[in-house]
This record gives structure tokens, sequence and C-alpha cells, in this order.
């Protein structure tokens, strides 16, 4: 009814000014360095499947260098003033800053997201996460008062693809600001911006071997996960792979925190801003195409105003732009993988199977590459696989409530708790909301508002541990 | 009958914001700037309102309406001058034959603050001189008070008064403080019969702002969807540049799209908007920005 009509011409953002090279070695010992068994493998642009360069393929021989390097590197860097440790954090903040726009392109060709958040989001967050931190390493005693906290160690830590800089930032800069030394594992499908941050953490002149960015998939990881010099794990990803840590590291001194998948429930109530809302539930459920692990992929919306909301929310889907993640227009880009994309579609299958009724923008795809229209489901109910399971992509499954109470229990009835929306301009129904659900983070009308300053972490199968702010140091200190 | 104001949509000040700024974030290159600029050019409203208007000024301006650039081919003209009531049968008359309509402010234009009666008759020596438009004011002292069936009676008794006339009712926004008032306001104009709704009358600050424009698109919508009647939209004063006047048709566009995007159901009250837009338009055309002087100032 209220179509678009003037099409904005492509606006790409440049590519000329990035430095890539063809292929990235592991960065261990402060030296790029060769895997032991000379395996590589290729890193490819979702929005056209092609190439961008092969990234070597670390072993547990690999693993067992890198851990010994940062093994050896600990007793300076521990020894080491907070003062002098946030020297490093801040340049490497300042490095990151200062060559932005390569990492927000970067970012953007080898996982798909578009450039309006790579530049605008992921890449200031990352910034911040290392200057916030930079400014805990000389302040530690303050953090914990009487306590003395020390360093744990090596630390490994598992990142994930969906923010993957952003990602190793909220891992890397309290590691270092407590004094800990690591391997990090960034995913396999988006290694580069995590290799270009070696690059720039090698020029910050950083002690050999206080990081160590290793590449490859999961056997990688299950190799760091294992590995007996490792003291503490730090993993962002899937609930299934939390779980397989948590077994494998039982009955070992490691320490552990997850951050895991999530189901997140985004609730509008009648007296909200619709509008607002509207706008809100764009932004939590396709916000990076829905590759979000706090996602408000359950919408549920007061039953009195439903009809309203989802026309508005039809009617803004066809005004979102999706296409080449490079171009400064686009509003979502491409899946990230293959196979996420069939995952995706799988899930599509099962939700019209289960008698869901779905609605998708009607937008025009690329022909090449990993692409998914925003897509919601109506008609459906908490007994719906769609409405259980996450679906990691940009898929919203809609439930209509009627009474505060009902929709309460219905948003706490999964094994997920990571995040939740409350959408009123009632104030007392916010707090009382805060209060009842089970989730790390409660959003009040926002949704996916992050800062280096707030505590991020779920509860439930979505994992344990804190990650920013004041608690965000904590899961890297010990006391006596 | 005036509409039922206690169940309006209410507006969140961040939402807004952070809706605005992805407008204004949209990157808008070659051609659909281009053509961005045309559509710009041909929904503005030229305006000269001041108290030391002359014959002479208001020719000047009207001819400027007509021929913004004659160097330049292809380029629309404005949509309409708008002038005070003393000055239409001038703009009439400079203007005839040019298919440029002709607004007048009226109702004790800016402030509005005189009897309905003195209102009424100001609209009709408008209308009378031949006016084609009418920019009235509400009353926003009543407004503010609560006493909304007044501000919308008066709405419905100017409107009567118009006759053939197109009516634009501006709410003065910058005086109604809050975004929930803007969109009361808006509710008020549209059910007692604006065709048009404009923000501001240039003389207070602050004019027109995308966030109570975003409104007030919302409010057209609502009332679209509901009886399928097009309003019109004016933001006015304070659009002096083509990025701004982009910014505006961005979100003209992607909130109401098509059918409101052309000069029947959109408008720019402005004077110094059209130079910078004649300025873009040349520097696509030669590939130089020219100097200030190269642009004629009537």
């Amino acid at each position: 009814m209220f179509k678009a009509s003037w099409a904005y011409d492509e606006a790409p953002e440049s590519t000329n000014h990035i430095q890539l090279k063809k292929k990235y070695d592991l960065y261990i010992d402060g030296k790029f360095t060769k895997p032991v068994k000379g395996q590589y493998f290729d890193t490819i642009d979702p929005s056209t499947n092609e190439i961008i360069a092969s990234v070597a393929e670390a072993t547990s021989e690999d693993i067992d260098k890198a851990v010994e390097a940062a093994k050896k590197a600990f007793v300076g860097w521990s020894k080491l003033s907070g003062k002098e440790r946030g020297k490093y954090i801040f340049r490497i903040a300042r490095l990151i800053q200062e060559r932005a726009r390569e990492f927000a392109v970067i970012e953007s060709l080898d996982g798909g997201k578009p450039i309006r958040e790579s530049r605008d989001i992921d890449i200031p967050l990352a910034a911040n996460h290392f200057f916030y931190y930079a400014g805990w390493a000389d302040k530690l005693a303050y953090a914990f008062p009487n306590r003395s906290p020390k360093p744990i160690g090596v630390v490994g830590q598992i990142i994930p693809w969906n923010f993957p800089l952003l990602m190793a930032a909220w891992k890397l800069a309290p590691a270092l600001a407590t004094g800990n030394t690591i391997v990090l594992k960034p995913a396999e499908t988006t290694p580069l911006t995590a290799l270009k941050l070696a690059e720039i953490i090698h020029e910050s002149g950083l002690p050999k071997g206080v990081v160590n960015i290793v590449t490859g998939a999961g056997e990688t990881g299950a190799a760091i996960v294992n590995h007996p010099n490792v003291d503490k794990i730090a993993f962002t990803g899937s609930t299934n792979v939390g779980k397989y840590i948590q077994k494998a590291i039982a009955g070992t001194h490691k320490k552990l925190t997850l951050e895991l998948g999530g189901k997140g429930a985004n609730i509008i109530f009648e007296d909200a801003a619709i509008d607002q809302a509207v706008e809100g539930i764009i932004n939590a459920i396709f916000f990076n195409q829905g590759h979000v692990c706090c996602a408000g992929s359950r919408l549920f919306v007061q039953e009195s105003i439903a009809n309203l909301v989802i026309d508005k929310l039809k009617n803004r889907m066809e005004t979102l732009i999706v296409g080449n993640p490079l171009d400064k227009n686009t509003d979502i880009g491409a899946i990230n993988s293959k196979k996420q994309l069939q995952t995706i579609e799988n899930y599509i299958k099962i939700g019209l199977n289960e008698g869901g009724e779905i609605y998708q923008a009607d937008c025009k795809l690329p022909t090449k590459g990993n692409w998914c229209a925003p897509t919601l489901f109506l008609n459906v109910s908490q007994s719906h696989r769609i409405v259980q399971e996450e679906i990691f992509g940009p898929v919203l499954a809609i439930q209509t409530f009627r009474t505060i109470d009902e929709v309460i229990e219905k948003a706490n009835n999964t094994p997920y708790g990571l995040s939740a929306g409350v959408w009123t301009q009632n104030g007392a129904k916010i707090f009382h909301l805060t209060q009842k659900l089970k989730a790390g983070v409660v959003w009040a009308n926002t949704f996916n508002k992050f800062d280096a300053t707030s505590p991020f972490g779920g509860t439930k199968e979505s994992g344990f541990g804190r990650e920013g702010g004041l608690h965000g140091l904590k899961p890297y200190v010990k006391f006596d | 009958m005036i509409p039922n104001l206690d169940n309006l949509p209410v507006y969140d000040t961040a939402g807004v914001n952070e809706r605005i700024a992805r407008f204004c974030s949209r990157s808008i290159k070659s051609n659909s700037k281009l053509e961005g600029l045309k559509l710009a050019l041909s929904m503005v409203d030229l305006t000269t309102l001041e108290g030391k208007d002359t014959t002479g000024k208001v020719q000047q301006i009207c001819y400027k309406a007509m021929h913004p650039h004659d160097t330049l081919k292809n380029i629309p003209k404005v949509a309409a001058v708008c002038v005070y009531p003393a000055q239409v049968a001038i703009a009439i008359k400079a203007l005839k034959g040019s298919g440029i309509q002709v607004a007048s402010v009226a109702t004790a234009f800016p402030s509005g603050q005189s009897s309905l009666e003195v209102k009424l008759l100001d609209t009709k020596f408008a209308v009378d001189q031949g006016a084609n438009e009418i920019d009235m004011v509400i009353s926003r002292g009543q407004f503010l008070a609560g006493n909304y069936q007044y501000v919308f009676d008066e709405i419905v008794a100017v409107k009567k008064v118009c006759g053939q006339a197109h009516l634009k009712v501006i709410l003065e926004t910058g005086e109604l403080d809050t975004l929930d008032n803007v969109r009361k306001a808006s509710e008020l104009a549209i059910y007692a019969g604006a065709d048009f709704i404009k923000t501001s009358t240039g003389k207070i600050q602050p004019a027109a702002t995308m966030q109570v424009t975003y409104v007030m698109l919302d409010a057209i919508k609502d009332y679209y969807i509901k009886t399928g009647k097009m309003i019109g939209m004016k933001p006015a004063g304070g659009i002096s540049t083509s990025k701004i006047a982009l910014q505006y048709l961005v979100m003209l566009n992607e909130v109401l799209g098509e059918k409101w995007m052309n000069k029947n159901y959109f408008r720019f009250g402005a004077s110094s908007l059209v130079n910078d837009i004649l300025m873009q338009l040349v520097k696509a055309e030669t590939g130089n920005y020219q100097s200030g002087n190269y642009f004629s100032k009537d």
C-alpha cells in the first residue's frame, strides 16, 4: 500500500583501500607461522561465494606451539604492571580506530553483514571494548577491593562468526587487562578480521606469545579445549558445542564461561509506542540477518493490537533493502554461509509443514551467493519447533497474548535465557517484567543495544559468565 | 466531528530519533540524486513572508519561481509561491499562465491570536484575491489549554471559507512541545478538513524537524489506512540545503511511498533551498560547483 518508488542508485563502499593477503598463516609467538601439517582452507565472500583468501588450518601440533608460547609469555605479562599492560591495550584500540574503515569493509566482505552495521556498530564497539578494558588494567584492585585478583594463566578463546572482530574484542580486552595470555580461534567462515587484528597486535609491540591467533574449524577448537596447559576456556557459539565443551573439561582444573544460543522474547503491549515498537521488532530480528544470539526471534503481541502491529510490520518489511553488503543503503546482507542458509531454509520448511502462515518481504534477491528474504511466521504456538528452536536467521515467529502473566509464562517457557524486550510506555510494567523475565538482558523500548560498560551474558542454556563492564573482568581473575 | 484524541498512537522520542538517523544515513548517488533534486525543486513553495514585502519583491520571486535557472535544461518550476494576503493579487498577475499556484498565509498569521471573525475575513480576502492555497495557523494557545473543540471548529470554519482553495493547516510544532501533541494536532487538522498539514510558520524556532514531520507522516498514513483519503504534507522552515531536502524525501519515500512523491501531496516551504538545489544540479551537469554569484537571489 505504501510501496517506495524512488530506487536509490548503488552506493558501494570502495574496496581499493583494503589490504588483504592471498594466504594467511597462524599468528603464534609473535610471528606468522606456517601450519605444521601445511593445510589451508578457503574463506569466501558469502554474497558471491567467491574465494577471498586461503587461511591456515591449525592442528593439535600447532595448538601445542601456541599454548606453549602463551605459557612462556605469561611469566612476563602477568608480572607487568597494570599501567604498562593498559598502554598496550590502548594502543590496540587506537590502531583499530585508525583502520576502522578497512576493518569494516573486510568484516562485510568476509561475513556478509551490511557495511552500515560493520561501520557503525561492530568496529566502533570493538575499539570501545579495548579502550574500556585498557582503563581497568591498572585499577583491578578497585574492581575487587581487598581480594587481590590474579590472572588465571593461559586462556583459550573460541569465537563465533556473527560478530567476528567484536567477539574477538569482547574476549581479548578483559583477558589482557587482567594479565592473562591467550590462544584465540576465530570461526572458520570469518577469520579475516581476527587475522588483521593479529597484524595490529603485532604493530602495537605487544610482547610475543601474549596473544596467539589460530584458525581452523571444530577440530582446532577441540584441540584448544582439550589442551592440558589451558587454564580457562571462553566460548561463544551454539548451545550444542557449549555442552560438548562443558563435558570435555569436566574434572579438569579449567575454568569456563559460555555464551550460547537464545530465543529471545520481544513483547509488545497495547500501550506501547506502536510505530517505534515495529521498528524495534525489525531491529530485533533482522539485525545482522538474524545471526544474533540475543535476537528477538519470538514476538509476543498483545491481542488487542495484533492486527495493527502485523500490518505495520509487513508494510515496514517492504522497505527493507536486501543485497550487496558493501552498499551503504543495504539493510540486510548475505547469510553467512551455505551451511547456515540450509539450516534456515530447513527451518522455514519445518514451519510450513507445521502449518505456520508464512509472510516474506517481496524483495529481489541477488542470484549469486547466500540470501534469505526477511520472513515472518504467523499462527504459531509454543508447541511449534520454529518457536522453540534457535534458527539464527531472519525468521520471526509471532504469537499473541492476552495478559501479563500469560506472556511472562510463555516468554520464560524456553530452555534459553539470553535476551528479552519489553515495549510499553508504562514504567511500572517495565520493572515488573524485568523482575520476572528469566533472561540475561532485558531491553525496554529498544532492542539489540550493546555497550562496553554493560555486562552481557545468559542464564539457563544460554550460558554463564558475563562479558562487558566490571562483571566482564571476573571470569579472567582468580583470588587467593 | 472531532476525532477521539484519547486513543491516539504515542511516540517514543528515542525510537523516533533512531529511525530518523536511518533515513539520514541513506546514501543518495548519481541518477537517484538527480531525480531527487528535481523532485525537491518541483515541490518548493517559494516563500516570502516579510513585513517589508512589496510589489517589486513579489514580482521578482514570481519570476524566479517560473525561471529558476534558465541555463539549465529540463528542470521543473517550483510548485507555488507563498505570500501574505495583501500580495496575492500581485503574485496571481505575475504568475499568470505558468501553472504555478499562489498560496497565501491567513488567519492572523503567524500567531493566530485574533478572533475567529477576523481570521475568516483574512481568509476570505486571500481567497477573493485569487489564492489557490490557504496556509492557516491553528490556535496554539487554545490547543495547549486543552480546548481541542475550539481548534477543530476553527479549522472547519476556515475550510468552509476556502471554497475551492486548498487548505494547509500549520500546526506550529515548535510551540507544541511534544511529539504526542504534534500527533494530536495533526489528527484535529486532518479530521477538520485539511488538505495538507504543515509544520511551521517559519517564524518560530525550531521550525520543521524530521522528527515532527515523521509523526505527521505517520498520522497521514493511519488516516489513509482508515479512510483511503490522501492528505498532503508540508514541512516548512529550516530546510535550506539539498542534503536535508533529500533526507526528507527518503523519509517520505519509505514512510508513505510513491503516491505521495509528487507536488500534489508534498511541499517544502522554503526560500534559500532553491539555489542550493540549483547549485547541485549545475554541478551534476558540469562537474564543478559554481560560486553563489551564479545563482539569482530574488
